[in-house]
């Protein structure tokens, strides 16, 4: 129950940060989450990995929907030399989950290293 | 605490602010990897929902009252105001909301500041946007435009308009090309609208080959280059028709008595080159038939002007009505106003007058420092002026520049290179001089009759125009506007001489003297970039003119009876090739004596049987081109030697007239081979060379000549962006053609004006409304355009806000 609380919170305040602040500014957040709620390192990059990885995978994924692929194609073509959409989705919910997870990781590695867990 | 524990934090802690640091910065041509992919402030911010809802309110400090937007289902705005400034102000807003990358990707390209953007690559082309004078250009333009009341407010609504836009961007909202290139837009200013119009005059009066052609006298001489590029074609069939009389010239410009022997003389050296030249193609087709020609009784108008083709296009659809005016028509994102359009009165349409209004002076420094030059028996001081050229991730780099009583030192020791630096060069163009431009769109927007346009347009200077107008109450007229220097015969078609007075300008043609006609009896005024006139207009006429549309438009007006809108698309998209017409029978006959077997002839027979149009699936254009680029190439290219890589190619209507009237033309014999060439054994040549080619194209099945030319809508960014870019258009046409369609150019934008009952337009442009790459909106027009198909515009009336046309509406009120 704590895990899944724990992602849904990790979800919401990334794209509550995204919404008002720089790009990267959900990562000192999830930093902090982590820092405050003790999980161990493991659980933890996992956890901020795959709540990135749904978050600007979905938020991706629907606005390339919405916009009937328009869009994506174009720029797919730019970084692939390919029209394959479906892989800048992925680019994506990649490079959020990422940071995602390090930044869990960090959080969590800094309560271990102050003796807190 | 645990030292352990904390070093591992510490080392992830490293990797991740690391990695953040990475993902923020662009690394080498690739944007920042994060920023750019996060869906809540990068690129996905520009996909555009499908069904997008365009229905705002929006804040506009500065209106006076309030302005309602009604957009079409094409998004075409139909700005209502109560008054001028307001509607001006809502177009600014409007340009920038659909177009702002471009519009000021396009003033940094006038004020040379590409580098800013993309780095060293550009330093040499804002060095010589910089050298040329197009920034002392604009602000010539600038002072005279804020002088006059109604520019100056004008521009200052048009400016709070797009810094309105512009202010309330945030980072998700900005155009997906600063995104990718990571930078951010500045404020819009009242300079950046004469950088704009500055802009599109050099693109339409700064093409020249004078340095090419001086150097040519390396090689031939004056009289030979006469024969190479004739004053006046033997076809022609100029704007104002032959047998039309005009009053004797006013001003008689005198050539020095040192022409002959000084500035006409065989031999030249040290010419520097251009490093970039806008298209000598940049032209146009229109023409207007009076109500004795149509099928309704009144006025048709119609307008194709050619440019490259661009994504976003330059041009945006809109109307702008008010209590006092209802114009509507194609706009240029970057200044107020409409263009090329008609309101409830009139319709005009413009294209480009091809005159020479650029020379080049050479002028002789007293010493490296560049600070005084000889003039008129003593040492002048030269202005310097130091350009400062702002490159990304680099220091600025300097630039100084000599002005000289002709105008800013383009060329010196310093530039284009310390390598290939020649003689010292000042440019001399029209282009610099003060002018209000904008100020003739305007009341050309607001001209209900002849006289009013008539009082417009003599605002427009530079470029040179072939204005054309047709009105309700069924008058027509086409005036060639512009301010025309006064020149004596050959005057400015090589370098000059800059040390004295005598070789500069010594008057202009004023402004009546200009060709015209009002209501001619032939019932229809045209133009297609060809000679004004023929040798009957009392002033010279230099300049880069095309013979073989307007022979065509004037084939078909001549013609036509009863005309209605259908027969004026069926001309505009006309493939009829008229050089094929003229090249052909000359070629094919060349061959008869000539057997050729297998393929060769088929190619041949393809020729034969070939009705003369350049239709988008057929394979004889393609045949035809090759042939007959090669048949050029065979006749000039031993001549010209490395001239023909310099940009200098004779005409090709001179070698029509030649094949047509000089059996021993001497440029036909191949001077490198010891035997005396034929035009028989030449076109033979020439046809044998081209069958492997041919034959290639075949096996890769691009000798369709919509295939083989690939018509391709560029996006601004050009070779480097090719998926914003929309390739492979199944169009005909091609040079010389109506249907003006060749690889990256053509007609920018079409119309058809019918000023019977109600005014109806046809219109439609090879790009879209949205210069959005990710909105549906963004290429809506395209493949319409190259179908030859239109839109028939839809016309917003005060009232007709409930119209089934209406989509969206954006209110603009007063914060």
């Amino acid at each position: 129950m704590k895990n899944i609380l724990l992602f849904v919170l990790t979800i919401l305040l990334s794209y509550l940060s995204g919404a008002f602040l720089p790009w990267w500014s959900f990562m000192p957040v999830v930093m902090l989450i982590y820092f405050l709620i003790p999980v161990n390192a493991g659980r933890a990059f996992l956890s901020g990995f795959f709540a990135l990885f749904m978050l600007w995978g979905a938020l991706a994924w629907m606005m390339d929907a919405s916009n009937h692929h328009i869009l994506s194609q174009k720029i797919s073509q730019v970084f692939f030399q390919h029209d394959k959409y479906p892989y800048l989705i992925m680019m994506s919910a990649f490079i959020g989950a990422l940071c995602g997870g390090l930044s869990a990781l960090c959080g969590s590695l800094a309560r271990w290293a102050l003796g807190k867990l | 605490m645990k030292p352990l524990r904390i070093l591992v934090f510490t080392i992830v802690l490293l990797i991740t602010v690391a990695l953040a640091y990475i993902l923020n910065n662009p690394i080498g041509k690739a944007p920042a990897l994060g920023k750019f992919f996060s869906p809540q402030v990068g690129f996905w911010q520009q996909a555009e929902p499908y069904d997008y809802d365009y229905n705002q309110t929006i804040k506009l400090s500065g209106l006076k009252g309030a302005v309602s937007v009604y957009f079409d289902e094409r998004l075409v705005p139909h700005i209502y105001a109560d008054n001028q400034e307001d509607a001006v102000m809502a177009q600014g807003y409007l340009h920038a909301r659909f177009r702002l990358w471009q519009m000021e990707f396009q003033t940094y390209a006038a004020a040379g500041r590409v580098s800013e953007i993309v780095g060293s690559l550009a330093l040499d082309f804002d060095r010589q946007q910089r050298r040329m004078g197009m920034v002392y250009a604009a602000e010539n333009m600038l002072k005279e435009m804020e002088a006059d009341p109604l520019t100056k407010s004008l521009c200052n609504a048009y400016t709070a308009g797009v810094n309105s836009y512009i202010d309330q961007l945030s980072e998700a909202d900005l155009p997906i090309e600063y995104k990718l290139l990571g930078y951010q837009p500045e404020r819009w200013t009242n300079m950046k609208i004469a950088l704009f119009v500055k802009a599109m005059t050099k693109n339409l009066s700064a093409h020249t080959q004078d340095l090419e052609r001086t150097l040519a006298l390396s090689v031939f001489s004056d009289d030979e280059m006469k024969i190479l590029f004739p004053d006046i074609d033997r076809e022609l069939d100029p704007i104002i028709p032959a047998g039309t009389s005009f009053a004797p010239a006013t001003v008689m410009p005198v050539a020095p008595a040192s022409r002959d022997s000084l500035y006409l003389r065989k031999g030249n050296d040290g010419i520097p080159q251009m490093i970039e030249q806008p298209n000598p193609e940049n032209g146009s087709n229109n023409w207007a038939l009076s109500g004795a020609k149509t099928k309704s009784g009144a006025p048709l108008l119609c307008n194709d002007p050619h440019l490259g083709l661009n994504l976003p296009s330059v041009w945006f659809e809109m109307e702008m009505s008010g209590p006092d005016i209802n114009v509507y028509g194609s706009s240029f994102p970057g200044i107020p106003g409409i263009v090329i359009g008609f309101n409830d009165h009139i319709a005009w349409g413009v294209t480009n007058s091809e005159r020479d209004v650029i020379d080049f002076y050479e002028i002789k420094f007293q010493d490296r420092s560049r600070q005084a030059y000889w003039f008129n028996g003593a040492w002048k001081k030269a202005e310097q002026r130091i350009e400062q050229i702002k490159v990304k991730e680099k220091a600025s780099v300097y630039d100084t520049v000599a002005y000289s009583v002709f105008g800013p030192v383009m060329f010196d020791e310093s530039f284009p290179g310390k390598k290939s630096a020649g003689k010292s060069l000042a440019v001399r163009w029209r282009g610099h001089e003060s002018s209000n431009e904008a100020k003739a769109f305007w009341l050309l927007n607001h001209a209900r009759n002849y006289a009013d346009y008539e009082n417009a347009i003599q605002y427009f200077e530079c470029p040179g125009q072939n204005f054309v107008f047709a009105s309700k109450l069924g008058d027509i007229a086409i005036w060639q506007q512009g301010n025309f220097p006064a020149k004596w015969e050959r005057q400015g078609l090589y370098v000059m001489p800059g040390t004295d007075s005598s070789y500069m300008w010594q008057g202009d043609i004023p402004h009546q003297e200009n060709p015209y006609q009002y209501n001619p009896a032939r019932g229809f005024v045209s133009s297609g970039n060809q000679r004004t006139t023929d040798s009957t207009y009392p002033y010279y006429l230099p300049g880069g003119f095309y013979l073989y549309r307007g022979l065509t438009i004037n084939n078909v007006l001549n013609s036509v009876y009863k005309a209605d809108v259908g027969d004026m698309m069926r001309l505009q998209n006309n493939n009829y090739n008229p050089l094929a017409a003229a090249a052909l029978p000359l070629m094919l006959q060349s061959m008869e004596n000539s057997t050729v077997y297998g393929e060769a002839r088929g190619f041949l027979d393809t020729l034969k049987k070939w009705n003369l149009k350049n239709d988008a699936n057929t394979i004889a254009p393609t045949i035809f081109t090759l042939w007959y680029d090669s048949l050029k190439a065979a006749v000039w290219d031993d001549e010209l030697g490395n001239l023909k890589e310099k940009g200098l190619y004779p005409n090709d209507q001179t070698l029509i007239d030649a094949f047509v009237k000089d059996s021993a033309f001497r440029f036909i014999d191949n001077i490198n081979t010891p035997q005396k060439e034929s035009w028989q054994l030449v076109v033979l040549q020439s046809f044998r060379k081209i069958i492997p080619e041919i034959t290639a194209l075949q096996q890769k099945n691009k000798l369709n000549w919509s295939a083989y030319k690939n018509t391709t809508v560029y996006h601004l960014l050009g070779k480097t962006m090719m998926p914003f870019a929309r390739e492979h258009l199944p169009i005909g046409g091609g040079k010389h053609i109506v249907n003006a369609a060749q690889h990256d150019h053509g007609s920018s934008w079409k119309m058809i004006v019918d000023l019977s009952g109600e005014t109806s337009a046809y219109v439609v442009y090879p790009g879209g409304q949205n210069g959005n790459p990710g909105s549906r909106y963004y290429d809506q027009f395209v493949d319409t355009w190259a179908k030859g198909g239109y839109y028939k515009a839809w016309v917003y009336k005060k009232g007709m806000e409930q119209d089934a046309h209406v989509k969206w509406t954006m209110k603009f009120v007063n914060d």
